[in-house]
């Protein structure tokens, strides 16, 4: 079964998915060399107190990201 | 062996790499910039152990910024690159040694992987290895050598564990890796080897690389002719950068993946309470990480002023002591005047104000090293956004609280070019260390000693209000700018947010010395030269006035000693009023006049603009010059004795001293910044217009706060 792919900025505090695909090279290259690469489990841990940036909890540690940068990162809900 | 080898640090940021460079060098160690561009470089010296006869062997340690790949995307990741990556590099290494994470062990592996590649001996210290306890994993680090093929020391930067082992390895002869960690071969066929043939290397990922970043290496733009072969080897094979650095990075990751399988053992997957996430909750919470963060700059500013006022007195009592037995001993004359009013005057200036520097820098280094800036940076980021910055700048506004030199050289780490821009346009409006003394001083003149509802010192207060009122104004210029300057390539702010550590005392204790060297280095020989032309031009005047002036003071002196005081005072005053400086105050005292300022000061704006502390150096020289040198009283005495000439009422007023202080908020007035401004944006256009910009501000503030108050 497939999911409906969505973007990581869409998501709340608490929800996990996995990294689909990048909707931006640069953005990409980036994320993969920090050890987000498709298929990696992302917890949201919480968005700042003014709602943006969000930090994720990915391959063993946290990320700080901005909401528009996270709008270029598809994920998948995972259960 | 040789007694005396190159060794480069390499690691991704907060994985302890300063720990590790300060247990190696401790107090060995200098900081200086990379050649052409201005990111620094801290070099250190390690005695690694004895040749056989005898002689020691040292390690010449170069600390490279934290990167997490080769691939750089800012100037300071640029700088691994160009060191491993070029042979012509002066810091060019004999031995890599990679600093991991050993609780983050997969990113680690990702850079060191790519260092493997290269073919030069590598040694792999494995640091934070008591984090991996609480986590329940565990590290065969004898596998992981083998898989890596090469050497693996586990150490604890932070206790000094495992640090000789690392020296014993790096004294030992190292081979080149033993095997390629990835087939480039099966990525790109056999391009590799075609530009293996135009750059003589082992390695076909350091030929990659090459093609990669050519344009950053000097060993080809020192040599066009292979720069050209290059180009036409990737215009001919049609060779797309992002789609093999993407084929690349999956790569690494997969046989990473792999490699971990045998090397790492999570026994227990369900995780024990996380303390770093705890502590979050609070800190970032939208009230109490606010009120946090408020009350930590509260707390330093209040220590600043309270808890360093006692060493301060201690040095001002000992300059003043010192001053003294110099007058007694010396017979009066020129030497003397130079020596106690001149270089002493000036050297008291700078060295009062080293407890306030190294009070600042402790508690900046204690929220860096405890993982607490980067949470700063996530709860501002929204806020900062709004005007022009970025999550990243509260870093270099912040350390511009400090000095604006360091905090716009720190502002490499904004990637955005539109965002750096703003950042350095606007870091000299926050307050820096430079302005406290001139604060200070004029507080404690215009404001009395007394304390708010039993416990707020009242000085302290509003001297936290000036910091906030240069906040301010940094934030509106950059809401302003936010609309002026042109927006360049999209960057990202992608950051990683550390876990919780402890502060390391002994990194927190390198940090104040190299900011206080700093200081006193870079700032005090600026004013201590700016003192002693202040004395000459103060001493000596032009024409017949001043010599008839100083006639009459020679004759004052030989008339004996029944003279009132307040006639040679009088001599003394017009004097000063004839010399070079006066005249030169005078000068400009019309245009000064509508903020409240007379000549005098007219002569510290002048040579503040050196630095902004000289002011009280000028201060100092001025009124020990104006005033009879038998009573040593301290400038601030002085200045609040001195009497306006046309009322007779004190000349420093709260109007006065107000406007005094706005203007020195406000105004450019330091060589040092317009002079690293122009080195970090490339010209002279920035600088320039930050000193008009900053000026007309300051003459605006200064005119209405003076009209509306006096």
């Amino acid at each position: 079964m497939t999911l409906q792919a969505v973007k990581l900025s869409s998501l709340k505090k608490g929800d996990s998915c996995i990294i689909e695909s990048f909707t931006n090279e640069e953005l990409q290259l980036k994320l993969m060399e920090m050890g987000c690469l498709p298929g990696e489990l992302v917890v949201v841990e919480r968005l700042a107190p003014l709602g943006d940036p969000m930090a994720i909890r990915v391959s063993g540690y946290t990320l700080s990201i901005r909401l528009d940068e996270a709008s270029l990162i598809m994920v998948t809900a995972s259960r | 062996m040789k007694n005396s080898i190159q060794v480069s640090l390499v690691g991704n940021p907060n994985s302890g790499k300063s720990t590790l460079f300060n247990a190696l060098t401790g107090l060995n160690q200098k900081v200086a910039n990379f050649p052409g561009v201005t990111v620094e470089k801290k070099t250190g010296v390690c005695v690694l152990g004895q040749s056989p006869s005898g002689e020691k062997i040292k390690a010449h340690i170069t600390d490279l910024p934290g990167t997490y790949s080769l691939y750089p995307k800012s100037i300071d990741e640029q700088i691994p690159l160009q060191v491993l990556c070029d042979p012509d590099s002066e810091e060019h290494p004999d031995i890599t040694v990679v600093i991991a994470d050993a609780s983050n062990l997969k990113r680690s592996l990702f850079l060191c992987s790519q260092i493997i590649d290269l073919k030069a001996p590598v040694v792999l210290a494995l640091n934070m290895m008591d984090l991996l306890k609480a986590r329940n994993i565990e590290i065969d680090v004898d596998a992981l050598k083998e898989a890596l093929g090469i050497q693996v020391v586990p150490i604890n930067a932070r206790l000094g564990v495992g640090i000789a082992e690392l020296k014993k390895a790096l004294l030992s002869p190292l081979p080149v890796p033993v095997h390629d960690f990835i087939d480039i071969h099966s990525i790109v066929g056999n391009f590799a080897t075609e530009i293996k043939k135009i750059i003589s290397t082992n390695s076909a990922y350091a030929a990659m690389q090459a093609v990669c970043n050519y344009q950053l290496i000097s060993y080809f733009t020192s040599r066009p002719e292979k720069k050209m072969q290059l180009e036409a080897l990737i215009r001919e094979h049609g060779f797309a950068i992002p789609a093999y650095q993407s084929k690349e990075t999956l790569r690494r990751y997969e046989v990473i993946t792999e490699l971990m399988k045998n090397c790492v053992k999570q026994t227990d997957v369900v995780s024990k309470k996380n303390v770093t996430a705890t502590i979050d909750r609070f800190l970032t919470h939208r009230v109490w990480g606010y009120a946090f963060f408020l009350l930590i700059l509260f707390l330093i500013f209040q220590s600043i002023f309270s808890l360093a006022q006692y060493p301060m007195e201690w040095f001002d009592q000992g300059f003043a002591f010192f001053s003294h037995w110099i007058e007694s001993k010396l017979p009066s004359g020129i030497l003397r005047d130079l020596l106690v009013n001149g270089i002493l005057a000036g050297l008291a200036g700078i060295i009062i104000f080293v407890p306030q520097i190294a009070l600042l820098f402790f508690f900046i280094a204690i929220l860096e090293d405890t993982g607490y800036m980067a949470r700063v940076s996530f709860i501002m980021d929204r806020l900062m956004r709004k005007f022009g910055l970025n999550g990243r700048s509260i870093i270099p506004l912040v350390s511009g609280v400090a000095c604006a030199v360091p905090a716009i050289l720190s502002t490499r780490t904004i990637q955005s070019r539109k965002d750096r821009l703003i950042t350095i346009l606007v870091t000299p409006l926050m307050s820096c260390s430079a302005r406290l003394p001139v604060y200070t001083l004029l507080i404690s003149m215009i404001i009395p000693t007394q304390n708010l509802w039993g416990f707020v010192n009242l000085q302290g207060l509003v001297l936290m209000g000036m910091y906030l009122i240069g906040f301010l104004a940094a934030l509106g210029a950059a809401f302003v700018f936010k609309f002026l300057v042109k927006a360049g390539k999209r960057a990202y702010y992608v950051m990683e947010i550390p876990v919780y550590r402890m502060p390391r005392w002994s990194n927190i204790f390198l940090s104040i010395i190299e900011k206080v060297k700093i200081f006193l280095f870079d700032a005090g020989k600026v004013i201590i030269a700016i003192s002693i032309i202040l004395w000459v031009l103060s001493s000596y005047g032009p024409g017949e006035r001043f010599a008839k002036l100083q006639e009459q003071e020679t004759e004052l002196k030989k008339s004996g000693e029944n003279i009132p005081e307040e006639i040679e005072n009088q001599v003394q005053s017009q004097k000063l009023e004839a010399s070079y400086a006066g005249l030169m105050g005078k000068w400009m005292e019309p245009a000064i006049r509508p903020l409240g300022f007379d000549w005098k000061i007219g002569i510290a704006l002048i040579t503040s603009f050196a630095a902004r502390e000289v002011f009280v150096g000028t201060m100092s020289t001025i009124y020990s010059v104006g005033k009879d040198n038998d009573n040593l009283l301290t400038v601030r005495d002085k200045m609040m004795a001195e009497k306006d000439p046309e009322t007779g009422l004190p000349r420093y007023t709260f109007a006065v001293g107000l406007s005094l202080m706005l203007f020195y908020a406000f105004a450019l007035q330091c060589m040092s910044t317009l002079a690293v401004a122009k080195r970090e944006t490339g010209s002279w256009g920035v600088p320039l217009f930050q000193f008009a910009y900053m000026g007309a501000l300051a003459y605006i503030a200064s005119l209405v706060v003076y009209q509306a108050l006096k």
